[in-house]
């Protein structure tokens, strides 16, 4: 989960990480008292979750409470490269600054460790860096369980080559940063640009963490971070019933099991699609492993919900999943939406194979819905399920 | 032969007692697995009657390798104690733990894996947030169910469960030596690339099938190992080509961000390194087929 601007900062204050007194508002007359607080002068940030938002016209300066409130309202709703504003974060101005720095730790996949990369060439873009003057950025592995102690977080400092008169500061914000990965279960933090600004002091000006879904079970507070407001409906409804879904454009609805053979479906009916006018995959829908009837249940209702999709390809693979739940999951998912008065009018094209598929096809059979057709391999099965899309 | 496992393996369960644990250590005994023990250090000294066999519970792995001679430990410990499950395994120097386990931390799996190489790598750790692997006719440690296929001279390897599944699925009735699923999530104990190497070595298989998905960068990786060390033929399926980037397809590692990681570069490397990539599993299947002559 990727987090917007003031959450990275609030997460770094919390951890001892210096930054600058902001605060996220989602109207723009609120701007008014805050930048009262802050000695009538301050910055009025997009928050966004995509680069170049400056440049874009997110980030304004305000010279007085008032030009404070309009600036919200200027950048309150703009677009910004396809993400709506829906938030500014009202921010103290910046001190001078003197030179701009960068620093982040983040998984390595490849060498399966975490990585920190530190330069003193921050502001801009650290790949553009990375590509153009490989020499001005230090990558240094850090072995997940020694961490950065304030040894550790010396050599950076020295492998970055950062000046002597900011060698100890950068080196604390490394060990309070590190703090802040560990404690919050980060995939990645990221400081850029972090400043040295005419005091002498040294501030992270802007941020961006990304944080490990799958640590939600001890990190409670994470929750809250959640951006409710610009989930897609279907996608928020689906979570909220533990389903694990992603909302595509296409028009052939997906519901799978396993997340490597539903995103192979994907791909299937994307290929069978290009012979039926290029309909694609309406979403992914992973039921997961051991499914029941009633998981089946609930994301036949998401998917049937979503007026995008034209048919629904339903393809499991019974490995721990017994087939026969999944028919009867569909055999019930049908009679209940019946009953709650939603008739369903979109065929449904159902493969299923290996663990009781047999008594699974006779289920499906004996059930003789209109609108369910059983095509007996996933190749052929796509390809029905793209067809029937293309002609409705 | 086959590899990581085979019939003189025996196996203990971490999370055995478990509802999870206790269903898949049925399913594996009726495959024919040795299973000798669980491990639960509050049921210590009991013992577990799985479908008439008598299963001792030990305390710890170290305990449990001491009384049985145990050389893989399978884990169903949930996500809050798994990283604890898997020190302990390579604390007792276990020389294959296979994690089951979804949803485990990145920072716990990091730490893991970390500490095993730090350990001197005495412990081969598969997954986690896998199926784990089987050796059929033989034994079966995880939850691949054991009567899709019978034995036979392909090698698998797969990032994805169901895939691995669906493949053995559509090559039944050639069979598979062994078949490892190596897990999904951005931190695993063993690639691709350690499966490619113990398959190439493995005079009892004569294919390998190897089934990648987006995300990192393994699949390259694994091209370019294959180019310079494989010999026997290897025949590829990358899932993913229709993704949209920077989101998450269940998997934790399969998200595409930016250009690298995406299934066309897969694929373009693999072809590359001489493999034969399928569009589909089907055609993949087709395309093994075809190298076996059958």
């Amino acid at each position: 989960m990727d987090l917007f601007e003031y959450q990275a900062r609030d997460l770094f204050a919390k951890h001892g990480v210096p930054v600058l007194a902001g605060e996220v508002i989602d109207t723009p007359e609120a701007a008014r008292e805050i930048t009262e607080r802050l000695g009538g002068k301050s910055v009025v940030k997009a928050q966004v979750k995509v680069g170049g938002r400056g440049k874009a016209g997110g980030v304004k300066l305000a010279a007085t409470p008032d030009e404070a409130v309009a600036r919200s309202t200027d950048i309150l709703g703009m677009d910004i490269k396809g993400h709506t504003v829906h938030k500014v974060m009202i921010a103290e101005t910046a001190p001078e600054i003197v030179e701009e720095y960068y620093v982040s730790f983040l998984l390595d996949r490849t060498n399966r460790t975490f990585l920190s990369i530190a330069s003193v060439e921050g502001g801009m873009e650290i790949e553009e860096v990375a590509v153009t003057r490989p020499e001005a950025v230090a990558k240094t592995p850090i072995d997940a369980n020694e961490g950065v102690t304030p040894e550790v977080a010396r050599r950076i400092v020295a492998d970055a080559k950062f000046p002597a008169e900011v060698a100890d500061k950068v080196a604390d914000i490394l060990v309070t940063l590190w703090k802040t990965f560990v404690a919050e279960d980060a995939l990645l933090v990221e400081v850029n640009p972090l400043a040295k600004v005419a005091s002498g002091d040294v501030i992270a000006l802007d941020g961006k963490v990304s944080l490990d879904e799958n640590a939600e079970f001890r990190q409670p507070s994470h929750e809250e971070l959640q951006d409710k407001a610009s989930a897609n409906p279907l996608e928020a409804a689906a979570k909220e019933k533990g389903l694990n879904y992603v909302k595509l454009d296409g028009e052939v609805g997906i519901i799978g099991n396993g997340a490597g053979l539903v995103m192979s479906t994907l791909d299937v009916v994307a290929y069978a699609g290009e012979n039926h006018g290029g309909v694609k995959p309406a979403n992914f829908l992973d039921i997961g492993g051991g499914a029941s009837a009633a998981v089946m249940a609930n994301g036949l209702e998401i998917i049937l919900g979503d007026p995008d999709v034209k048919s629904v390809f339903v393809n499991v693979f019974g490995g721990i999943t017994a087939c026969d739940e999944v028919a009867n999951g569909i055999v019930q998912a049908l009679q209940l939406l019946k009953d709650k008065g939603e008739e369903v009018t979109k065929p449904l094209v159902v493969r299923l194979d290996g663990n009781n598929a047999e008594l699974g096809r006779k289920i499906l059979s004996d059930a003789n819905h209109p609108l369910v057709q059983r095509v007996d391999t996933m190749d052929g099965a796509a390809d029905k399920a793209a067809e029937l899309a293309a002609a409705k | 032969m086959a590899i990581f496992l085979n019939k003189d393996s025996k196996v203990i369960v971490q999370g055995m007692t478990g509802a999870t644990g206790m269903k898949h250590t049925k399913l594996m005994l009726a495959d024919g697995t040795n299973i000798v023990g669980g491990v639960n250090p509050r049921k210590a000294g009991t013992s577990v009657d799985v479908d008439g066999t008598e299963i001792p519970v030990f305390g710890t792995v170290a305990e449990a390798i001491e009384k049985t001679g145990a050389n893989v430990s399978v884990l169903f410990v949930p996500p809050a104690f798994a990283k604890a499950a898997v020190v302990e395994a390579i604390d007792a120097e276990i020389p294959l733990a296979v994690v089951i386990t979804e949803g485990i931390a990145v920072h716990d799996s990091a730490a893991f894996y970390a500490y095993a190489v730090e350990k001197g790598n005495k412990t081969r750790i598969i997954g986690p947030n896998c199926p784990g692997l089987i050796t059929p006719g033989q034994s079966n440690a995880g939850i691949i169910p054991g009567d899709i296929t019978k034995p036979g001279r392909i090698g698998l390897v797969s990032k994805s469960g169901t895939l691995t599944y669906q493949m053995m699925y559509e090559l039944r009735d050639i069979g598979f030596s062994s078949a490892v699923g190596i897990g999904g999530d951005p931190v695993i104990g063993t690639t691709h690339i350690d499966a490619l190497a113990a398959f190439e070595a493995d005079p009892d298989t004569d294919l390998i099938v190897m089934i990648g998905e987006i995300g990192g960068d393994a699949e390259e990786r694994a091209a370019d190992f294959i180019k310079a060390n494989v010999k026997k033929p290897v025949v590829g399926y990358v899932a993913g080509f229709t993704a949209p980037e920077g989101k998450t397809m269940g998997h934790a590692g399969a998200i595409v961000s930016g250009s690298s990681g995406t299934a066309a570069a897969k694929k373009e490397a693999l072809e590359a390194a001489g493999v034969k990539v399928g569009k589909t599993p089907t055609e993949t299947a087709k395309l093994a087929r075809e190298i076996l002559g059958g």
